[in-house]
């Protein structure tokens, strides 16, 4: 109980510094950085906690993919981020008012709500035994049945996502020499060969 | 002693209210930068990610980490299109500084 009690709080600790970091790193792609160590520790408390597919799914989808085109279009981008930096102190004391006064709302309102114990019974999906089921297989029986057309829905939103991104960023840049392999396949010997007729000391 | 460490439901939460409160706050520290606002909402989706799958653990029930993954989901065709949206603008008007975009307001 202790280890786990200490492990909670190493690991959230090392999530809020790097969350701090993230907004308050002077080059974006330390923020980069920071985002990914952030978003592992948070993998690792949802281990803690027992959700160990979401975790995994973090990792794979906020680490491997959003976090990396986060990096390239960091580094893609020409900017003066020194320039962008201006007016950082300027927006402290606001920022500062107001993430102060939504953290102890928030705090407040978890200060004093408490779970009634009926609550506990209106689940729907109750989460099996470890051994019996694994959280993996778990959310597997209950997704690809009960919520199969949400599961459709949301790869449709990927679809509408990826083709949306490629025709926002697909540009067709003119003076740029291609190879266009149908055109030099349907080429036949009357467009390019053609046969003169040249009289002696002539020419064409 | 043995309380301190024994981790329960207003744990997680806590810690999620924080990481939100700082998405917010980074949203108001670099009101220049997209890119870093955009970071701040990743941090404010996963603080909900976090609330989702506290409350689906301490309530003994499934459907919290189902919509966690679609939370998931929907947070990486965000970031996708954001990022798309922002080299092209890039690319048009060579800078992203957020101030300089006000085209739209006639």
């Amino acid at each position: 109980m202790i280890l786990q009690g200490l492990t909670f709080y190493v690991f959230a600790a090392i999530a809020v510094a790097a969350g701090v970091m993230v907004v308050s790193a002077r080059n974006p792609v330390h923020s980069v950085l920071f985002l990914i160590l952030t978003f592992f520790t948070t993998a690792a408390l949802f281990v803690l906690i027992g959700a160990e597919f979401l975790a995994m799914v973090l990792v794979v989808v906020y680490v491997g993919a959003v976090a990396v085109l986060f990096m390239f279009v960091v580094m893609m981008l020409d900017i003066n981020f020194v320039e962008m930096r201006e007016g950082f102190l300027q927006y402290m004391p606001i920022g500062v008012l107001v993430g102060i006064i939504l953290l102890v709302e928030l705090l407040m309102v978890l200060g004093t709500a408490s779970m009634s114990p009926e609550v506990l019974a209106t689940g729907t999906e109750p989460i099996p035994d470890i051994a019996h089921r694994q959280n993996t297989a778990a959310i597997g029986d209950v997704i690809y049945t009960k919520y199969i057309y949400l599961f459709q829905a949301a790869g449709m939103i990927l679809l509408i996502a990826m083709v949306g991104a490629i025709v926002l960023t697909l540009r067709q840049r003119p003076g740029v020499k291609k190879q266009n392999i149908a055109e030099q396949v349907s080429r036949r010997r009357e467009d390019s060969v053609e046969l003169k007729k040249v009289q002696p000391g002539q020419g064409i | 002693m043995m309380a301190f460490f024994e981790i329960g439901l207003g744990h997680y939460l806590a810690l999620a209210a924080v990481l939100f409160t700082i998405g917010i706050f980074g949203i108001f520290l670099n009101r220049k930068n997209v890119i870093i606002i955009l970071m701040s909402i990743e941090l404010m989706l996963l603080a909900v990610n976090i609330n989702l799958i506290a409350f689906s653990a301490f309530m003994n029930d499934l459907v919290g980490q189902i919509f966690a993954l679609f939370v998931l989901t929907v947070a990486a065709g965000e970031a996708a299109i954001g990022l798309a949206i922002i080299v092209i603008y890039f690319r048009n008007r060579g800078t992203i500084e957020v101030e300089d975009i006000n085209l739209m307001k006639g």
